[in-house]
């Protein structure tokens, strides 16, 4: 287990999720994908500190878990509020703000 | 040597699972793709001499995003079932997308001198917790006042609107040019 393995691993998280946010058009499954790119980052913090030391890095790890959780939180909201307006979760309906 | 393997595992186990949650037709699937993926990470954690975080992970992404998750496909589904509707055409242009951005982060990553890892010493649990409870308190407190916003803005964000009292209607659905977030009294 190398720090360039750790940093190649959470790379190709990080297309993944962001090749899924492209793709996908249901709310919940970009969320899924957004999900994804926030766990390469902190496999990056989490690999930082464990090869170059010391706790902070792992102290950020904390912080952006909450931050994800929030997220997800107040995400989800937003999908009940467009899916209850439109019947569908399709994130192409949820175009009020352009009009 | 056999760290050597172990990471392969996790990291093959984190990858494929992670393909699965950008591929599957079914939500649910997805979703539970997703745990394996942050399981995985859980993993990784531990080996990489972070415990405390592994415990951590498998509370609160697979104890508690992923049960959300759960909740959010289920509320929403139509009544079809969880089917996600045929992929978009931007298809091919989103795997060219991402691979290409792939190969470029490889290359910097490849290319660029990576230093020798010191010899730090393991961070422990209570070094981590005097610098969460000390070093960041600040930080910390600020963390937990963000939460609460963030509980409270879902809270009135997706709560069902108490029906008018003259026309019986729901506010929300009677005047769709008003503001989403306006909270009716």
């Amino acid at each position: 287990m190398t720090l360039t393995g750790c940093i190649t691993l959470a790379a190709a998280l990080l297309c993944i999720g962001i090749y899924g946010l492209v793709t996908r058009k249901q709310a919940v499954a970009m969320l899924l994908s957004v999900e994804l790119m926030a766990n390469s980052a902190n496999i990056l913090f989490a690999a930082f500190a464990h090869f170059r030391g010391g706790a902070s890095a792992q102290v950020f790890v904390l912080f952006a878990l909450a931050i994800t959780v929030a997220e997800v939180a107040v995400g989800l909201a937003l999908v009940m509020l467009i899916y209850r307006r439109h019947g569908d979760t399709t994130l192409d309906l949820a175009s009020e703000a352009k009009q | 040597m056999s760290s050597q393997i172990g990471f392969g595992l996790v990291a093959a186990i984190i990858l494929v699972s992670a393909l699965f949650v950008v591929r599957s037709k079914n939500l649910i699937h997805a979703v539970l793709w997703l745990a394996v993926t942050l399981i995985g990470t859980a993993a990784l954690y531990a080996q990489l001499n972070a415990p405390f975080l592994a415990g951590v992970q498998v509370l609160t992404y697979v104890g508690g995003v992923v049960t959300l998750m759960v909740f959010g496909v289920m509320v929403t589904r139509r009544h079809g079932g969880a089917e996600a509707p045929a992929e978009s055409d931007s298809d091919e242009k989103g795997f060219i997308f991402a691979t290409a951005l792939f190969v470029v982060l490889a290359l910097a990553i490849w290319k660029s001198p990576v230093p020798l890892p010191v010899q730090a010493p393991i961070a422990t649990t209570n070094q981590l917790a005097h610098a969460l409870l000390d070093d960041y308190l600040i930080a910390f407190e600020a963390l937990s006042l963000l939460l609460l916003a963030a509980i409270v803005g879902a809270v009135v964000l997706a709560r069902r609107r108490d029906p008018d009292p003259v026309s019986g209607e729901e506010a929300g659905a009677a005047a769709p040019t008003r503001s989403t977030t306006e909270v009716v009294p």
